[in-house]
């Protein structure tokens, strides 16, 4: 078991619209284990991102727990971990792809995608290169041309910065992955790609949850398929 | 990246709070901040950020709590308890700090060679050519022209200077560094340049920061975690994300809806 959701829900309180409150997602129970690819079902809205956030510690469960087995044996209760024990559980352990690229100003393509392979502390030179020749065959699969390499990615098109945000996440195999709408705006081309590194993925034993708007690529990568609705709130 | 190998924090902050006559400037702040960590205190002006910096850089005594710090010896110790002499150590050592207002944290009329090599000095290093050349390479770090090592902080743009005063905390390799409001009053273009070479230095130093900011998109950028304060009350507290994506607190969730994109 990598990862195990027990009696969690979520309920938003926005308190500048008159305190107005949105249970989400009601008493989920869940886990997922090694080698397994499950794609997560339902009609937007439904609280499927909310889910995958919820296992990421982006969101805060508003009860029950979420319990994460770590690259070090140890397993973690997300709910009442520490922000450094959080850090360090997305460094090693779990990896999110989401649809968007938040952009760091003047670091280009190719270490955005390094990044995540380089310890911190440790960045010495050589390290460093090993870290960019993984990136750039990570970019030349994803079909990022040369050219744009060396560029800061805040100008690239959509799909560009979809591919590097892939790549980024993507580059260090942690045992556990959260992917939301991945292949939102790729071409088949790279929509092809992105399903062989899923299914790479899984074939290295990582647990992989995901949302895919593109009923192909889910029926392509899902090892098993759950309808989130069933987490639906009754009131 | 924080480690979790040490057992203890490198600082502990419990139960700090400051009074200036009946106004409450900050009330039952805690923290504990480890080696690597950088952590954003946000929060509007008078909201006790910046007297919860000062109160945890030994710069103003705070009424009620206790500020402790991790010494090279592995003890937590206060650093209200040690002499002035011990203060001034961490103060130039262990420790920096770096000011809005770059004027405040530089010595304006010596060269920027001078200002970087300061510290050092006061740590016992005479040797000229030695202290030029760590000089010229932290110059190198932060971007800044060797060929204007001899030139004073003066006739420095913004940017430079606020580089030069980083380059001038950093020398010593602390293990803590505070920092207000670093980024605010320079374009937006030189604030990115700062902001990518403050997040390449910390990881690369392993500096454990707190940094006061208003901007939500600086600590987006720089820290892992943040705490939110109002009225000198800390608010909410969490990872960066977690604050800004999924915020708790009505104050909170007033400051990142009335952002765009942070």
């Amino acid at each position: 078991m990598m990862l195990q959701m027990k009696q969690v829900s979520k309920r938003f309180t926005l308190h500048h619209q008159n305190g107005a409150e949105l249970q989400v997602l009601n008493q989920v129970d869940m886990s997922v284990s090694a080698g397994e690819c499950v794609v997560l079902d339902g009609p937007s809205g439904m609280g499927k991102s909310t889910l995958l956030k919820l296992m990421y510690a982006n969101y805060r469960a508003t009860s029950g727990q979420i319990e994460v087995q770590q690259a070090d044996g140890r397993l973690l209760e997300l709910t009442q971990a520490s922000p450094r024990e959080l850090v360090r559980m997305r460094r090693d352990t779990m990896g999110y792809v989401s649809q968007f690229l938040r952009v760091i100003p003047r670091v280009s393509a190719l270490d955005v995608v390094a990044e995540p392979l380089i310890e911190d502390g440790a960045e010495q030179a050589p390290a460093i290169e090993a870290a960019r020749e993984q990136a750039r065959a990570w970019l030349t699969r994803l079909r990022i041309p040369e050219g744009l390499w060396h560029l800061p990615p805040a100008t690239f098109s959509g799909g560009e910065q979809q591919r590097i945000n892939i790549a980024r996440n993507m580059i260090k195999p942690r045992p556990i992955l959260l992917l939301d709408e991945p292949t939102a705006s790729l071409d088949a081309a790279n929509t092809q790609t992105v399903i062989d590194l899923i299914q790479e993925a899984v074939a290295r034993g990582a647990a992989l949850v995901g949302i895919f708007h593109d009923a192909h690529v889910g029926a392509a990568v899902a090892t098993r398929r759950l309808d989130v609705a069933q987490f639906r709130s009754s009131t | 990246m924080p480690t979790l190998d040490n057992p203890l924090p490198l600082l502990r902050v419990r139960g700090v709070g400051k009074r200036y006559g009946d106004r409450v400037a900050l009330e039952d702040a805690s923290f504990e901040l480890w080696p690597g960590e950088v952590m954003a205190v946000v929060g509007e002006s008078g909201s006790g950020k910046t007297t919860l910096l000062n109160a945890i850089a030994a710069r103003n005594r705070p009424d009620v709590g206790q500020v402790e710090f991790l010494g090279r010896d592995g003890q937590l110790q206060d650093i209200y308890t040690m002499s002035q002499a011990q203060q001034r150590l961490l103060g130039r050592t262990d420790w920096g700090f770096v000011h809005q207002n770059a004027a405040d944290g530089l010595r304006m009329d010596v060269s920027a060679g001078a200002n970087v090599g300061e510290r050092l000095m006061g740590l016992g290093e005479r040797h000229y050519g030695q202290l030029r050349s760590t000089a010229q390479e932290w110059l190198a770090r932060v971007e800044i022209d060797a060929a204007r090592i001899d030139d004073t902080p003066r006739t420095f743009s913004g940017g430079m200077r606020q580089r030069l005063q980083i380059a001038r905390n950093l020398v010593t390799s602390p293990r803590l560094v505070f920092m207000d409001e670093p980024t605010s009053g320079l374009d937006v273009s030189v604030q990115a340049r700062l902001l990518d070479m403050l997040r390449q230095l910390t990881r690369q130093m392993q500096l454990a920061v707190v940094i006061v900011t208003h901007d939500l998109a600086v600590a987006r950028l720089l820290a892992h975690r943040m705490m939110v304060m109002q009225r000198g009350c800390v608010v909410e507290a969490g990872l960066t994300d977690q604050v800004l994506d999924d915020p708790q607190h009505p104050y909170t969730q007033l400051l990142v809806s009335s952002v765009l994109q942070p």
